[in-house]
């Protein structure tokens, strides 16, 4: 099978999936079978919160493979989980229906609220699932497209492409904030309803929206395993360690990196889309300089240039900050801090790094 | 080899389970309270004090014994000015820590994003900012001031005494300036300000480089007819807009500005002296002359062993929202969340400023207005205040899409979003 | 205008005639002031205003300046000035020390923003008579605002005895608003001459008003060319202005950056507690102004040095501690750092306080310049422009000039090839970075002037600053410098038209477009040092 072939070679993931899959059965097995007085019952704040976490290492895997293996530290790959997040958003929006705080058939609230009389362009289609679940991919897609070709094209490279892609998050996130673009300012969209006419506060669509994530991850990562260990996969390590050979033995590295970011992108995108109906707001601040930051800081600390890597350093990451933010909330800062210092410091190759026996190629 | 894989991700899968399994059911002897408010990020600056004003309250009702017999036990969580992590945290408070009541949120969006989990889990929020309306849950309880009582009075204030013919109407870009200023556009149209008479301006969060709209600011005002400015500016924004004003001359006597968002926290961030005589319009001021208001001052700045600590108005909010939620409970002899909600209509008890402010039907509460000028000290003097007290409006009478609406949580009606006109209730998300 | 009008009949018709009867008055006024109601304090000004009594002015100033007191004890107004945590008591009526009092123990005679405008007018009346010229333009200044006959008559009487020219050019404005609305058209014509080109606003107003129901065709000819002339004016003093708020702007930028283009563009250190190495410098203003609650000026300046020397040391602390294990690695600096900026910004929040603190602005830094009626040049923006200059002039200095400066650069150009050559590169490193921390420190000093001093100062700048220095060209000092301007000027210019919100994301497509055509920004690095 297809799937033995891509991880043939890949320990870590191989771990991952059958890691995946074991968390799929289990975690709704503990919810609904275990007893709530039991201490191994699984709360549904438990599997949102799980839930959430996976959707966050599918976007930091996407991060793994621009950075990991193209070299490209992309300080704006929230601006591209943010905009499918949107999308989604704006079906979950639509499939609220008359039951908004207004009743109108159409408009949102907040259009409502701002005395806007007719639905944005922009807005039509997103009541159908097939429309927004394309717009998920294409929205992210086409950006990170236009974005990668007029970038790549003209060589801007390094800290450059960073501080671009920070720009362009930046950018976004002023626009959202802008109550003029129809996407709600600040509060952002929120309140919904129901997902394919399933309740969303429903158990069985929590459980199920978990189980799209965790299954979504596992593609995901078994698409860039398979991206990275394809020639062109090869070729983008080339890229990676030396540009200019690579450009010079004749290949177009302007579009393998053009591909490879595009696709990162989406994969952003997909995650965005899962985070949102689980935790039931996409607002601006998801397009934060500061998160993107953090994103690639979950994929430094699990270890970069190992995917799976990305999805531990999600996981723990967000798993500390969940804790900490509720042990010690005065000084959860010091430890995430510490923590960020200390695993740069001594452990440049993440915790996936303790792992590894050979050393990157 | 697959066979190690095999254990060590089943290792990793118990671990992870693990760490979602919820504690043990908690210590019976206490009741929990729930404060969630950013104690890190942008809105640290505001709502740490509010953090600081529960644990007092919660202090000070141990002392005098408890409640129901037990003891209350605050759960501080961080939510770190993060709105998706308010919605994470405001689930962990009621599912995990199984608290009874949630004390928190500042900013509209929090609220916004915690609401459901609220309403899903039939738990209660006491939300102690004043904000825009148009809302009207059954788990939440609005101790802050809704647009009727601030922004009107203050209007009504400006054009009867200071004679205001023009008008700015400058806030940040986001749903509380935006409501209340479409309120008052309203308003001020019916009672026949012309359009070029009202300008209006928004801004980003944390604007700081004002220069160009105070310029604009002082044109506009040069026409020749009295003009002041409604100020529904955020926090952070306010001291370099206050600053741009003193430096280019604006001073309260020619435009003064009328703020919703600035109080005495506020202020102790700035230099005062060049704003004397500017506005701001709220339920309590630090300056009321009250018994009840010197001695919270005094427990307060004991509790903080800070003398020089300030007060303001959404502290004097947890003070009412927290007693009416303890006298509730007493009467309940509960503290099961609909029982407390049934209670909680119509619980009176004393306010900061020497009177008594009652939960609603509606679940605002009723308030005194003030209107206060700011002195060089970085407090407020008390030029205007209502007669009487007045009711939170959850749903605006100024408003094309609201003014239909009321809201009643007692039975029979039990609607926080019902229609008058159609005889329907919407937009509620139990069955 | 009807409150004006009553002073000054009063004020011509009643001066000193009856001694012994205002004198009653004025005690009785006082005895009013006690009243919580305005609008009996108002009356009572009136009277105290034109009462003659030589405590007048004394008390009416005192009120305005919150200086006026009732003893709750004694139940008498009394002036009260602080002293440390007490109040120093003076009787009002004989000048006698009445000894200290805790505030408590006393009750403010408190005004309002009209009570505020009555005082200020009849302290302007006062001073019409006023020897200080400076007194006597502010009062006329006054008077303008509501100019009628009467009003006019009183100017037209003053201005025979005004000999400062520019008392008198505003009187002849003032009267010149007054005849405006004259039946007599010569009157008109000549009260157009007077207003033709003059800016302020109130001319404008007037001319606009008699464009409105004027029917003579001449006159309305000379009011619409003075209406034109003014309106060049405007449009001129609008360009400057918004040049203005564009340097001024672009200094801050400037201000912010340039710290950072010596630890990024010189060190290639992404540092992102960039933000609070300046928010650092802001603290320490606070600190500084809290040790010398008296003297905020000297505290200010003081505090200059003193940022510099914490940023700096916590930079080199960050360098020693930190970055040092990192070189070769750039963009982990990068993680490493933004693990630093939480840190730094809790640390803040739990020594300080999660509160914005308050910083004094001295003041020789507030007000501003008045160009003309429309034009004024802010004071604190001024000196932050020229404080620009001067830390980029010194940067520079430091870089080219000293032996530092040559080092710095040799090793940023070529590192195995400095030490070789016998540099210390590890002191090198240190100091750099801690120049580049304690500029940013400096910066902190300037911002604290200008916005919040808060945890999250920093942040904002942070991003901000990157833009600045990727824009100009990493590791060139000009290029910041330009960019910082640019940026700066182009935002004020898109401002008024496309508002904040979107100037700044026109700016940052901008940015992102011109790096298309610049991969390397305004002024790329050349040589060997690009590559790196």
């Amino acid at each position: 099978m297809g799937v033995f072939r891509i991880l043939k070679d890949d320990r870590g993931g191989q771990m991952l999936l059958l890691f995946l899959s074991v968390v799929t059965v289990l975690i709704p097995l503990l919810h609904l079978l275990v007893p709530e007085s039991s201490p191994f019952h699984v709360t549904t704040y438990g599997i949102t919160l799980f839930g959430k976490y996976l959707t966050y290492a599918l976007l930091a895997v996407a991060v793994d493979l621009v950075w990991g293996y193209l070299g490209i530290l992309s300080l704006g790959h929230g601006a591209f989980f943010a905009l499918g997040g949107y999308a989604m958003g704006m079906y979950l929006m639509r499939q609220v229906g008359d039951r908004g705080v207004y009743g109108d058939p159409l408009l949102p609230d907040f259009m409502v609220f701002l005395d806007w009389k007719e639905l944005p362009w922009f807005w039509l289609g997103f009541d159908m699932f097939w429309f927004a679940m394309l717009m998920v991919a294409l929205i992210p897609g086409v950006l990170a497209f236009i974005f990668g070709w007029l970038t790549f094209r003209s060589r801007v490279t390094g800290v450059y492409l960073s501080i671009m892609t920070q720009a362009l998050t930046y950018a976004l996130m002023l626009a959202f904030f802008r109550n003029e673009m129809g996407f709600g300012g600040n509060n952002g969209l929120t309140d919904f309803k129901d997902i394919l006419g399933f309740n969303l506060q429903d158990d069985a669509t929590r459980i199920a929206l978990f189980i799209a994530s965790a299954v979504a991850l596992a593609f995901g990562y078994l698409l860039c395993r398979w991206i990275v260990s394809s020639k062109l996969g090869r070729v983008t390590v080339a890229i990676r360690d030396a540009e200019d050979r690579t450009r010079f033995i004749g290949y177009r590295v302007e579009y393998f990196k053009l591909w490879v970011f595009t696709i990162s992108a989406v994969l952003a995108g997909i995650a965005g889309a899962l985070y949102v109906p689980q935790v039931g707001i996409i607002n601006p601040g998801e397009f934060s300089p500061l998160y993107s930051i953090e994103i690639v800081i979950w994929v430094a600390i699990g270890g970069r240039y190992t995917l799976y890597g990305a999805v531990i350093g999600a996981l723990l990451v967000n798993y500390a900050k969940t804790l900490l933010t509720g042990v010690m909330p005065e000084a959860w800062l010091f430890a995430l801090g510490g923590m960020f210092i200390l695993i740069t410091l001594f452990l440049p190759h993440g915790i996936a790094g303790l792992f590894r026996r050979r050393k990157p190629a | 080899m697959l066979k190690s894989t095999i254990k060590r991700s089943m290792i990793a899968a118990g671990i992870t389970a693990s760490m979602l399994f919820t504690t043990a059911a908690a210590a019976e002897e206490t009741i929990k309270v729930g404060i969630l408010h950013s104690l890190s990020g942008t809105m640290a600056i505001s709502e740490t004090t509010l953090k600081d004003t529960m644990l007092m309250l919660i202090d000070e009702q141990n002392k005098k014994g408890g409640l129901l017999g037990k003891k209350l036990e605050a759960v501080v969580v961080d939510p770190a000015s993060n709105w998706p992590l308010f919605a994470e945290k405001a689930r962990e408070l009621v599912q995990k820590e199984k608290v009874d009541a949630v004390f928190g949120c500042w900013t509209s969006v929090s609220r916004k994003s915690v609401l459901p989990v609220f309403e899903e889990l039939n738990s209660l929020l006491f939300y102690p900012v004043q904000y825009e309306g148009e809302e009207s849950s059954k788990n939440v309880f609005y101790t802050g001031a809704a647009p009727n009582q601030q922004a009107i009075p203050a209007v009504d204030y400006l054009m009867n005494d200071l004679g205001v013919k023009r008008w700015v109407l400058a806030g940040t870009d986001y749903v509380y300036p935006r409501t209340t200023n479409k309120i008052l556009e309203a308003y001020l149209k019916a009672k026949g300000v012309a359009a070029e008479d009202i300008m209006i301006n928004y801004t980003p969060f944390g604007h700081s480089d004002w220069q160009t709209i105070v310029a604009d600011i002082k044109k506009f005002g040069a026409a020749g007819k009295k003009t002041a400015v409604v100020s529904t500016i955020n926090g952070d924004a306010n001291v370099p807009f206050y600053k741009e004003l003193g430096n280019q001359g604006v001073s309260a006597e020619e435009i003064p500005v009328i703020a919703f968002s600035v109080g005495e926290e506020e202020l102790s961030g700035i230099d005062t002296k060049p704003l004397v005589g500017h506005l701001a319009a709220w339920n309590y001021f630090m300056s009321v002359d009250a018994e009840v208001n010197d001695s919270f001052i005094e427990a307060w700045q004991a509790f903080t062993k800070d003398d020089k600590r300030v007060s303001n108005d959404p502290m004097e909010a947890h003070y009412i929202g927290f007693n009416m939620w303890v006298e509730a409970v007493k009467k309940a002899g509960t503290t099961e969340a609909g029982a407390v909600q049934d209670a909680i209509i119509g619980v009176t008890v004393p306010n900061l400023s020497g009177g008594f402010s009652a939960m609603m039907p509606n679940h605002h509460v009723t308030k005194p207005v003030l209107i206060g000028e700011i002195q060089d000290d970085g407090q407020f003097e008390i030029v205007w205040e209502t007669s009487g007290l007045v009711a939170g409006d959850a749903w605006s009478d100024y408003l094309e899409g609201s003014k239909d609406i009321i809201s009643d949580w007692r039975a029979p009606l039990s609607c926080g979003n019902y229609n008058v006109k159609t005889a329907k209730c919407s937009g509620q998300n139990m069955e | 205008m009807t409150r004006l009008l009553f002073f000054i009949t009063l004020f011509f018709c009643f001066v000193n005639p009856l001694q012994a009867d205002t004198a009653s008055d004025f005690d009785a006024a006082l005895e009013q002031l006690k009243q919580k109601n305005f609008a009996l304090k108002s009356d009572a000004i009136k009277i105290i205003a034109v009462s003659g009594n030589p405590q007048a002015r004394a008390v009416l100033d005192a009120m305005l300046n919150g200086g006026l007191f009732m003893r709750k004890k004694e139940k008498d107004l009394v002036f009260a000035q602080k002293q440390g945590s007490n109040y120093q008591l003076t009787a009002i009526l004989t000048g006698e020390d009445l000894g200290q009092l805790k505030k408590r123990k006393m009750k403010k005679v408190g005004i309002n923003n009209t009570l505020r405008s009555e005082l200020r007018s009849a302290l302007a009346l006062l001073s019409l008579n006023n020897p200080d010229p400076n007194e006597r333009l502010a009062a006329v200044n006054n008077m303008l605002g509501a100019i009628d006959t009467v009003s006019a008559a009183t100017l037209r009487d003053s201005l025979e005895n005004e000999n400062d020219s520019s008392v008198q050019e505003v009187m002849r404005l003032g009267i010149a608003l007054s005849d405006i609305s004259s039946n007599d058209k010569k009157v008109r014509l000549q009260a157009i001459s007077v207003l033709d080109g003059n800016l302020y606003p109130a001319a404008w107003n007037s001319l606009t008003h008699l464009m409105e129901k004027e029917q003579d065709q001449a006159i309305k000819d000379a009011a619409r060319q003075a209406l034109h002339s003014i309106d060049v004016k405007r449009q001129m003093s609008g360009i400057a202005e918004t040049l203005f708020f564009g340097i001024s702007l672009g200094s801050v930028l400037v201000l912010a950056a340039i710290g950072l283009a010596i630890t990024f563009g010189v060190m290639g250190v992404i540092n992102m507690a960039h933000g609070e190495l300046i928010m650092l410098g802001a603290y320490t203003t606070y600190l500084v102004q809290v040790i010398l609650p008296d003297s905020p000026g000297t505290a200010l300046l003081l505090s200059i040095p003193l940022a510099f020397l914490v940023s700096g040391g916590v930079g080199v602390l960050i360098e020693r501690g930190v970055i040092r294990h990192l070189y070769g690695r750039p963009l982990e600096t990068l993680l490493a750092t933004f693990g630093v900026s939480l840190i730094l910004q809790q640390l803040v929040r739990v020594v300080i306080s999660p509160q914005n603190v308050p910083v004094t602005n001295p003041e020789w830094m507030s007000g501003s310049i008045e160009i003309n009626s429309v034009l004024s040049l802010t004071l604190n923006r001024l000196y932050i422009i020229a404080f620009c200059l001067l830390v980029f002039a010194a940067l520079f200095f430091i870089l080219k000039k000293t032996s530092l400066g040559l080092q710095v650069r040799a090793v940023a150009q070529n590192r195995a090839m400095a030490r070789a050559m016998g540099v210390r590169s590890e002191r090198v490193d240190a100091l750099t970075f801690g120049l580049g921390s304690g500029i940013a420190g400096i910066a902190g000093v300037a911002l604290s002037q200008l916005t919040n001093v808060g945890p999250n100062l920093g942040q904002s700048y942070t991003i901000d600053s990157f833009m600045v220095v990727v824009f100009g060209g990493v590791g060139n000092l000009w290029g910041t410098l330009v960019a910082g301007m640019t940026l700066g000027i182009a935002n004020k210019i898109m401002e008024p038209w496309a508002g904040a919100v979107l100037a700044k994301i026109l700016i940052l497509v901008f940015i992102i477009l011109f790096i298309q055509k610049r991969p390397r920004g305004l002024f790329p690095q050349k040589g060997r040092a690009a590559e790196g």
